[in-house]
């Protein structure tokens, strides 16, 4: 067959020497090293409409970000949801979420809390109630609350960080664990930090240079 | 889903109309008033100036083409939905106005879905307008009923279901706002018949975007400042220009930017057409089956700024040989493509005329790159786009592109399907202006061509030819909408590249599966002319090198659809080549390098 292009070979052409990490960013090759993973919490103010959750959860899965949970409830507004996700990615993948998640038409804003956020879970869990002293000994342990109480089981009430929760599982475990269920984390910034908000426009530039709107980011990060 | 069409105008009435110097000023002042849902979305589609719409009726969206019976609107009734869809985008792309598909509930909806899906890979502006089962019958799997939304949640810009008969007019622009602003896309209106059917004597408002979306125009002064630093200081300088640059109208600021300060420039398969491929600055299109010196360009740049390009795989090839020695200035309205796939070193993020032309006013002096021209100059003589045409061998299908190429002129629009074909009409057409490159990019949906042909042609000048190149396996997938081009008298000139194979497959089987030619050989095709003559359209064959020339004229001479049924060399392979994930820089220029 005489199918094909004249040209030099590939073995004959010139070859850079710089060469990309799976990111997409320049590296030093003879230093590349995979960019570490982080567990984060990303706050979204949403729209109260029907399919919001749909679109978020469907947004994560086909871009296959690594999610944890997924919390949604309403805000002091009854026309705005807000949407808590814990997520686990590199860098990249967490910039990267949190543009997309701002795309969607009826997200609103979209922040990534700081590490001393507060942030809560609660648990319910149902355990065999054949030692009903050490049960209670162990829920006061966590602060938890009983909630309900038969001669054949316990059901305690369980707030807090999410290794405070799963601490509370090993310890109940004992007992012999009949049914858990779990909210997932939701949270809220500390003090006078807004979590995601109602934001301004994003930022326009006179033809000088000058900001005509406040400096916030789509991201609403600072 | 096949109900007769609301009676239109004959397209010649239709011409001649628009020609004559006084038509009736639009129907504004004298307007019903709205009545029912289905007339305030028909309002709404007016009210943005809506000229034509493609679709096919059926049972749930029947009260919104009763509403368009009364409308200036001109309604296009495909064979099929697919066709509607594509030839919503394809009118999307040539007029850079959203292109109006309708399609009823259950099957109708989900055959626009390839459609949208590819609408929404290239970001090209379509509203789709689906009907769907009452709103008490939804979610009891009625006759017809799909979840609509939810099936094209993941393939649209936004979708919403109409639940309200004053709000639905409202809802539609809505859509038509979004599916223009910011980054373009597919937009998505569910109308349960109900909802259409009810009364309403609601006017829609003026169509906008949700105040929950917002779009950035300008960049950061601060970060063009320091892009315009690193291009004065470049060394070896490139434009890459991506389909944001057709969407965002910014041909012209890019060209002058480009000339003023001779930077070479490298397309994305969208953004043919984008800076004019005769001129001497143009390295034509980059990445997998991009030119040699495109790729070369790119891979030993050391500054590429690149302007409304995703970064697709097919582009890039592997990522970590991918302008491997560049700062990447990256300019999009979409900040989530702002080092998704490349890092970029200067993101700018806003409309890409603004922002060239924020670029062109801070940068003060030309990078001194003459030796890096020079050398993008030698990589363009060292890889010619050049090819044999032996006389005893079929004719080659480089040829018959070159050929229409040549007998037409520099405004005719092309639209292709999938495969190589498609590829060839890339590499061997010299597209010179914006908007005539009509394909299916991102979602490689075979079988675009034909149907796109019809929305460019309704989009298009009466001087602008409009050619479909095709492959016979992508042609063989749409070509019923020949009904439709002949019904309408549509001026189309097809092209089948007829090589008997679905031929990239068997170009890939060839080079890594050993030359096993599973599921890819008809070995048998039926007569593209003769079936174009059944249709009522006008056939044509091209066999030898002698022919093509005299039969392009005749094809092209004919005011109608016609159909070229070319055989060409089924041996012919597509090159240069990088493979999946390969180094750009490393392209094949033969099989055995591969």
């Amino acid at each position: 067959m005489t199918q094909g292009l004249e040209g030099p070979r590939p073995e004959e052409r010139p070859r850079p020497e710089g060469r990309r990490n799976a990111q997409g960013i320049r590296i030093d090759p003879e230093v590349e090293a995979e960019p570490a993973v982080r567990r984060t919490v990303i706050s979204a103010l949403v729209t109260h409409e029907p399919g919001v959750l749909s679109d978020v959860s469907g947004l994560f899965s086909r871009r296959q970000f690594n999610i944890e949970s997924l919390t949604v409830g309403p805000t002091e507004d009854e026309e705005r949801a807000r949407i808590t996700l814990v997520i686990e990615e590199h860098e990249p993948g967490i910039e990267q979420a949190k543009k997309q998640l701002r795309k969607l038409v009826p997200v609103i804003s979209v922040r990534e809390l700081e590490p001393d956020a507060m942030r809560r879970e609660l648990m319910l869990i149902k355990v065999s109630a054949t030692r009903p002293d050490r049960v209670a000994a162990v829920t006061e342990m966590y602060d938890g609350k009983t909630v309900d109480a038969t001669p054949e089981t316990a059901t305690i009430q369980v707030t807090g960080s999410r290794q405070k929760v799963e601490a509370a599982v090993e310890a109940f475990s004992q007992f012999g664990i009949r049914e858990i269920s779990r909210t997932g984390t939701t949270a809220l910034a500390r003090g006078d930090d807004r979590t995601a908000a109602r934001e301004e426009s994003p930022v326009e530039y006179e033809a000088d240079g000058t900001p005509t709107t406040p400096q916030t980011t789509h991201s609403d990060d600072d | 889903m096949s109900e007769p069409a609301p009676s239109v105008a004959t397209p010649e009435q239709e011409r001649a109309q628009e020609r004559s110097d006084d038509p009736e000023p639009d129907a504004e002042p004298t307007a019903e008033p709205v009545t029912t849902g289905a007339q305030s979305v028909i309002r709404a589609l007016e009210n943005v100036g809506v000229e034509y719409a493609f679709g096919v009726q059926g049972g749930a969206i029947m009260p919104v083409y009763d509403a368009l019976y009364d409308s200036d609107i001109r309604h296009v009734t495909m064979a099929h939905e697919q066709g509607a869809s594509h030839a919503a985008d394809a009118y999307g792309i040539v007029s850079g106005e959203p292109g109006i598909c309708l399609a009823t509930s259950g099957p109708g909806a989900t055959n626009l879905v390839t459609g949208l899906a590819d609408a929404d890979m290239d970001s090209d502006p379509v509203v789709a307008l689906t009907g769907q089962v009452p709103t008490e019958m939804v979610g009891n799997d009625a006759f017809q009923e799909t979840d609509t939304t939810g099936v094209t949640t993941p393939i649209t810009k936004a979708n919403t279901f109409s639940s309200d008969p004053d709000t639905v007019g409202d809802d539609v622009g809505e859509a038509f706002a979004l599916a223009n602003t910011g980054r373009p896309g597919p937009t998505l209106v569910d109308l349960p018949k109900d909802v259409t059917l009810d009364d309403t004597e609601h006017e829609p408002g003026e169509a906008r975007v949700p105040d929950t979306y917002d779009v950035q125009e300008r960049a950061d002064p601060e970060v063009v400042r320091a892009a315009a630093r690193r291009i004065e200081s470049a060394d070896r300088p490139l434009f890459l220009l991506g389909g944001g640059v057709i969407k965002g109208d910014a041909s012209a600021e890019c060209r002058e930017f480009a000339t003023d300060h001779e930077i070479p420039v490298a397309t994305t398969m969208p953004a043919i057409g984008a800076f004019p491929e005769d001129h001497e600055l143009s390295m034509e299109m980059a990445g997998m089956h991009g030119t040699g010196y495109a790729n070369m360009a790119i891979t030993h740049c050391d500054t590429l700024i690149a302007v409304g390009t995703r970064f697709d795989d097919r582009l890039t090839g592997g990522i970590e040989t991918f302008a491997p020695d560049a700062e990447v200035i990256h300019v999009d309205i979409d900040p989530a493509e702002i080092s998704k796939n490349i890092h970029a070193e200067y993101p700018l993020v806003g409309d890409a005329a603004t922002v060239v032309d924020q670029l062109s006013a801070e940068v003060e002096e030309s990078p001194r790159a003459k030796k890096w021209r020079a050398q993008c100059q030698q990589w363009k003589s060292e890889y010619p786009m050049a090819y044999d045409t032996p006389e005893d061998e079929p004719v080659k299908p480089q040829f018959v592109v070159e050929a229409v190429d040549e007998a037409t002129s520099d405004r005719a629009i092309v639209t292709t399907g999938v495969g190589q074909h498609q590829m060839w009409a890339c590499q061997y057409w010299t597209y010179t202006e914006p908007r005539t490159w009509v394909s299916s990019h991102g979602l490689g949906t075979m079988g675009y061509g034909f149907p796109a042909a019809i929305g460019a042609r309704l989009a298009a000048e009466d001087d602008q030819e409009v050619i479909c190149v095709e492959g016979d396996g992508s042609f063989l997938m749409t070509m019923q909408e020949l009904a439709v081009a002949v019904r309408e008298n549509l001026d189309i000139t097809v092209v089948v590249l007829n090589n008997e194979y679905i031929g990239m497959v068997r170009q890939w089987q060839d080079a890594f599966f050993e030359g096993r030619h599973s599921a890819s050989e008809y070995g048998w095709c039926p007569e593209f002319d003769k079936l174009a003559e059944a249709f009522g359209a006008r056939g044509f064959r091209i066999d030898d090198y002698d022919e093509v020339a005299d039969t392009v004229e005749a094809a092209l001479d004919y005011d109608g659809p016609s159909v070229i049924d070319a055989h060409v060399d089924p041996q012919a392979n597509v090159y240069p080549m990088v493979p999946s994930g390969g180094d750009n820089g490393q392209f094949a220029l033969t099989e055995d390098q591969l």
